[in-house]
């Protein structure tokens, strides 16, 4: 989630936005009736709670200020919840890396159990979910011989890689999810919005979890 | 965020630190702005309630006129108020988009012209309620009308408190380009905004619906 106000600037366009919409409610009443300015003046207003409900879901895609390293290292931006420790992945993080000097950071977003504890911003137990998950899967990535840091990432995961590009100047980004069928990061077009937003190749990796238990 | 890093030697190593937790780098705001909005949240239920009281009056109590005769409210000067209210907003925003350009006249300039239209704004209504010819104890109708723009002139009057500190603060020297270098104009700057639409609201339904 995007905060829709974040300064000045946002609350100044909501106030050019806001005296618009009460001009429009004016005019309409003055010429009829008060019950239809009444009723204009609703439909405003939840137009306009659709509108920051939509602004705070990030769902318009926005440019990612990438940052390059330029010192020679490879860098993979490894983005993973529950599938972080999967053979799959690290397979291809192993292929990604081989005969190069390889930087990787993974990022874990801390996926809250519920919306109820998304919005009552209860997302301890999502933290420590996703960092157990992560530290296992450095383990495994440093029994490859690779250097890698990780970090718990904002539940949205293309906020995450967002998050992370900041910070770490990535050449490129693999996302692990699960497969199609029981994968909400690819129903909500979480690759898609990567891809549309992050100039930067971009691999998806898919990752059976059943499949590699019953292994 | 929180990190973790391993070694080469596949090694987990852990940044225990005390206290509460970093904040997560997603929210990228300060804690100033987040503090003003979290303020402002708690500020629509107060006025949410105050409105819900007026609505309550009249649409569930439905006296036969509204406002009940034989009182009437000045629509035109009040009109004339909410312009100056609002424009306000622009000079406030003149000031901090001046501000970030590195423009200290400007952000002066527009701190003095936003203080004086606020001034020029509260004076009005007062002078407003001089000449109503009512008063809060008139009926529930008068009660619940100096309820709500009492509560917004009283915000008004906070505003003008934190632009009088912004605008002493800005000929002292004090603000510069830097994002976190004028949040003492960007905060205030908020809470302005947030008055000038709750005027908007309140004039919308006071005066014209």
């Amino acid at each position: 989630m995007h905060n829709p106000l974040r300064s000045e600037a946002d609350a100044f366009r909501w106030v050019v936005v806001i005296g618009v919409g009460s001009v429009s409610v004016i005019a309409l009443t003055l010429l009829t009736r008060p019950v239809i300015g009444v009723v204009w003046m609703a439909a405003l207003i939840g137009f306009g709670a659709g509108v920051a409900y939509r602004g705070a879901r990030g769902s318009l895609p926005r440019t990612v200020e990438l940052t390059r390293g330029g010192d020679g290292k490879h860098r993979v931006l490894v983005v993973a919840n529950e599938t972080v420790g999967g053979e799959v992945l690290l397979d291809e993080i192993r292929r990604r890396c081989q005969g190069r000097r390889c930087e990787i950071l993974v990022v874990t977003p801390a996926l809250p159990t519920s919306r109820a504890s998304h919005w009552a911003s209860d997302v301890d137990e999502a933290m420590e979910l996703a960092r157990q998950r992560m530290e296992l899967s450095l383990i495994a990535i440093g029994e490859l011989g690779l250097k890698a840091r990780g970090e718990v990432g904002d539940a949205d995961p293309n906020v995450a890689m967002e998050d992370a590009l900041r910070v770490f100047p990535a050449d490129e980004i693999v996302i692990s999810t699960h497969p199609p069928s029981r994968s909400r990061w690819l129903e909500h077009g979480v690759v898609d919005r990567a891809r549309e937003q992050i100039e930067l190749p971009i691999a998806h990796v898919v990752v059976d979890l059943t499949v590699e238990r019953a292994v | 965020m929180e990190s973790a890093t391993v070694a080469l030697g596949g090694h987990a190593h852990e940044d225990h630190h005390h206290g509460p937790p970093e904040a997560n780098q997603s929210s990228r705001i300060d804690r100033q702005t987040l503090g003003i909005l979290l303020f402002i949240v708690s500020e629509v239920m107060l006025f949410g309630a105050f409105f819900a009281s007026y609505f309550f009056l009249r649409v569930v109590v439905h006296p036969p006129t509204w406002p009940p005769h034989p009182y009437e409210l000045p629509v035109a000067v009040a009109g004339v108020n909410t312009a100056i209210l609002v424009s306000s907003s622009f000079t406030i925003h003149y000031a901090l988009e001046s501000i970030r350009r590195g423009n200290r006249n400007g952000l002066k300039l527009g701190l003095v012209l936003t203080w004086l239209l606020g001034a020029t704004f509260l004076f009005i209504q007062l002078n407003e309620y001089v000449h109503l010819g009512f008063s809060a104890r008139d009926l529930a109708f008068g009660s619940i009308f100096y309820a709500l723009t009492g509560l917004h002139g009283a915000h008004v009057f906070v505003g003008l408190v934190l632009l009088s500190i912004a605008s002493i603060r800005a000929f002292r020297g004090h603000f510069g380009p830097k994002a976190e270098d004028h949040l003492g104009v960007e905060v205030p700057g908020i809470y302005w905004h947030f008055v000038d639409v709750m005027w908007l609201i309140v004039f919308v339904t006071v005066y014209i619906l």
